[in-house]
């Protein structure tokens, strides 16, 4: 597994300051959540870790053996007009497999996620559950080394929830890295081993999950467990 | 996704068929670039069928003012050209875009205006109709194309001694089109103009208009032919072209020409060897 | 006026084969040229709307401003490229349909490419993020989005026709409306209206509104199927 070394980022988008200097640590084993306040920079973190987002200034090492494999689930799950099985099979193209290799990767996928029987289904005719844990089958097929979720069940309701958790589950145990995003610090808790918390562009502390609910030491991470931190950007909604 | 390929194929199919048949050549045709006059008069849809039933030679008519016919065959996007303004005629020859122009028919024109005669020009003497046209400063309607209709306006005011340019005002009314949306125009403003007869007895959306002036020998209309010059451009097709001048001047084709009648009236006077 | 309809609905029913060939023809002309402006204009369009390059801007400026072009310019362009005297006078193609199709592909091409653009820029900023984390190239996103937005771009496919079987100004240039060859209905009603035939031409212009009526419909059943199946 790849562990994650993010130097001194730096972004702006129209005027506004998204990361200011960011620099952690995330490291190879289990899951990381990236937690803190609306407006810190946590989805952005998320994109320029992925490439999705060039920094303007600093750099994201990504160590591990080889080249690495990536696979991005967002918090609403983008999908085609077209079948749940063709949604998935296209993760597969860049990957040079044959296209029976592809179908075959794909439907094991679908069946792994509980989604074997819908296949052939419309993707845009799903519940909101199903498309998320159909974006999950994606992102199981590719087999990444990196999974990178964003707020994966913010739109869920509680028993979807609980479904895409066991498959996040499922996917670091297989031997990905996944780092999340997250507001719900019960599901950070029962997710993910070790936390960081950004505030203001900036990583502000980071550590052993538990311990760092538990006993935060910076003083944004106390503000924002017990919810008072004054919102600071708006423009940068996470 | 099997419901939409099937309708993108069946759509494939169809511009390909399309793009298949609207591309092929005909094997033997000529363009022949003609006047507004003939072609909306009929006398083309009357004589074509005729001739291509004897020569199996397929012609296309694409007609245009006359100075507008003449220019195209210039560039030589026409085989033949049929047309009725005879200075310009012999300045073709002259360039050597054709060597030879036989005389086909002819018919008049005629000066056409509203029932009441404002101007009272009504009579037998274009030029004198013309000389009070000016004086009255009536609504009056050209064509202002260039073409044989618009020369004989032209040079039927220079003989009337009227100055255009000085004279010129609201009621000369330069429209640059064919006969026919002269005519309509002529018809909803209830304007004088000068007319093709062929034109005339052919228009259905006469209104007011009726003719004033006609039978002045000089409203006399020839019509001559001509094959472009190969030499010029060996596209042309010299033989069909040939063919096709060589019939019109024809016994058959003359009287063809003469045969065609509107309402009884014939339209065209054949002048082939005269 | 009134007598006028009433002469056009009697010269409907009378209307002979010469109209059906004529119909036939501009609806010919016409789904090729469209057909062959969707070929060009669909992938030009959302590769423009997929790809970042300098210059973009301006090329998309542009070809905004092309949908615009009049078709009297067209014509006109194209007559002198196809005049016998021309860059391209020796394929003969003057005064053949020919050449009428290729005017209304110089002008359905750029409507395409322009409609295409903006449909598949819509869809690429709910879908592009997702495309581009998946790793694919730059065609293969825009094909992508072209299929994800299939059936908007019927709605593209039937504007091009719109224009191109309603336009005059191209036709009547390069095609010369030559009597049962180049005679489209468009050229056939200006005719008409020339000749002061005015119910006919009337008649003529009903026969153009009812064939872009039908095309239409058959666009959207074919739509409306699909899109049952996979909206």
């Amino acid at each position: 597994m790849p562990a994650i070394e993010l130097s001194d980022l730096a972004l702006a988008r129209n005027g506004t300051t998204i990361l200011d200097g960011l620099s952690a640590h995330i490291s190879a084993a289990g899951i990381t959540a990236l937690i803190g306040p609306n407006g810190a920079g946590k989805s952005a973190t998320l994109r320029v870790i992925d490439g999705l987002l060039r920094p303007d200034a600093g750099s994201v090492r990504i160590v591990g053996d080889g080249p690495m494999r990536r696979a991005f689930v967002f918090q609403r799950p983008a999908l085609l007009r077209a079948s749940a099985l063709a949604n998935v099979a296209i993760a597969l193209e860049p990957l040079g497999l044959l296209r029976s290799e592809r179908t075959g990767r794909a439907r094991a996928a679908l069946a792994r996620v509980g989604l074997g029987d819908r296949a052939e289904a419309p993707a845009t005719r799903l519940s909101g559950g199903e498309q998320q844990r159909l974006a999950l089958a994606r992102a199981w097929a590719v087999e990444p080394d990196l999974l990178l979720a964003d707020e994966p069940t913010a739109n869920l309701d509680p028993g979807a929830t609980e479904l895409v958790e066991g498959l996040i589950l499922d996917i670091a145990r297989r031997g990905t890295k996944v780092v999340l995003v997250s507001h719900n610090l019960g599901q950070v808790t029962r997710l993910a081993a070790e936390a960081v918390v950004l505030a203001r562009g900036r990583a502000v502390e980071q550590g052993p999950t538990r311990a760092l609910l538990t006993s935060p030491q910076a003083p944004e991470t106390r503000a924002y467990i017990t919810g008072e931190l004054p919102w600071t950007s708006f423009a940068a909604a996470s | 996704m099997d419901i939409f390929r099937r309708g993108l194929l069946t759509f494939g199919l169809l511009f390909a068929l399309g793009a298949a048949s609207a591309v092929q050549a005909d094997p033997a045709s000529i363009v022949v670039a003609s006047t507004t006059s003939t072609e909306q008069s009929g006398l083309f849809k009357h004589l074509l069928p005729l001739f291509e039933a004897k020569s199996g030679i397929t012609v296309k008519v694409v007609a245009l003012g006359t100075g507008q016919a003449l220019d195209a065959a210039r560039r030589g996007d026409a085989d033949v050209v049929l047309v009725h303004d005879r200075a310009a005629e012999e300045k073709f020859l002259a360039e050597g875009f054709a060597t030879k122009r036989w005389d086909v028919m002819y018919n008049d024109f005629v000066l056409i205006g509203p029932k009441t005669d404002p101007a009272g020009v009504r009579g037998g003497d274009v030029v004198a109709a013309f000389g009070k046209l000016a004086t009255a400063r009536v609504p009056f309607v050209s064509r202002g194309d260039r073409s044989g209709t618009h020369s004989a306006e032209l040079r039927t005011w220079k003989e009337a001694g009227v100055d255009l340019g000085a004279v010129k005002g609201d009621w000369y009314r330069d429209i640059g089109q064919g006969m026919g949306p002269a005519l309509n125009t002529a018809s909803a403003l209830g304007a004088y103009l000068l007319a093709d007869r062929g034109t005339w007895l052919s228009f259905k959306n006469r209104g007011d208009l009726t003719i004033l002036v006609e039978g002045d020998k000089r409203l006399f209309n020839p019509y001559g032919v001509m094959l472009v010059n190969p030499a010029k451009y060996p596209s042309v097709k010299a033989k069909e072209g040939q063919a096709f001048i060589d019939w019109l001047v024809s016994r058959d084709g003359q009287a063809a020409i003469a045969s065609y009648k509107i309402e009884g009236k014939q339209l065209f006077f054949p002048s082939a060897g005269q | 006026m009134f007598q006028t309809f009433q002469e056009t609905i009697s010269r409907l029913a009378t209307l002979d084969r010469d109209v059906l060939a004529i119909a036939w023809l501009s609806l010919r002309v016409s789904l090729t040229a469209v057909g062959l402006g969707l070929c060009i204009g669909i992938p030009v369009g959302a590769f423009l709307a997929v790809a970042d390059f300098p210059g973009r801007p301006v090329l998309v400026g542009l070809l905004n401003a092309f949908m615009g072009l009049p078709p009297v310019i067209v014509g006109l362009v194209l007559y002198l490229v196809l005049s016998r005297s021309g860059p391209l006078g020796s394929l003969g193609l003057l005064f053949t349909p020919g050449a009428m199709v290729a005017a209304q592909v110089v002008l359905a091409t750029p409507l395409v490419a322009a409609l295409t653009r903006q449909v598949v820029a819509d869809s690429e900023a709910h879908l592009g993020e997702q495309l581009r984390s998946l790793g694919l190239s730059a065609p293969r996103r825009a094909l992508a989005l072209i299929h994800d937005t299939r059936f908007s771009l019927v709605t593209t496919a039937l504007a091009a026709f719109g224009r191109a079987i309603s336009e005059i100004g191209a036709v009547l240039v390069v095609g010369g409306n030559i009597d049962g060859h180049t005679r489209t209905m468009t050229t056939a009603i200006s005719l008409e209206t020339q000749k002061g035939d005015l119910s006919l031409a009337l008649a003529l212009g009903l026969v153009l509104i009812v064939l872009v009526i039908l095309v239409n419909a058959v666009a959207a059943l074919l739509r409306s199927h699909a899109a049952r199946a996979y909206g």
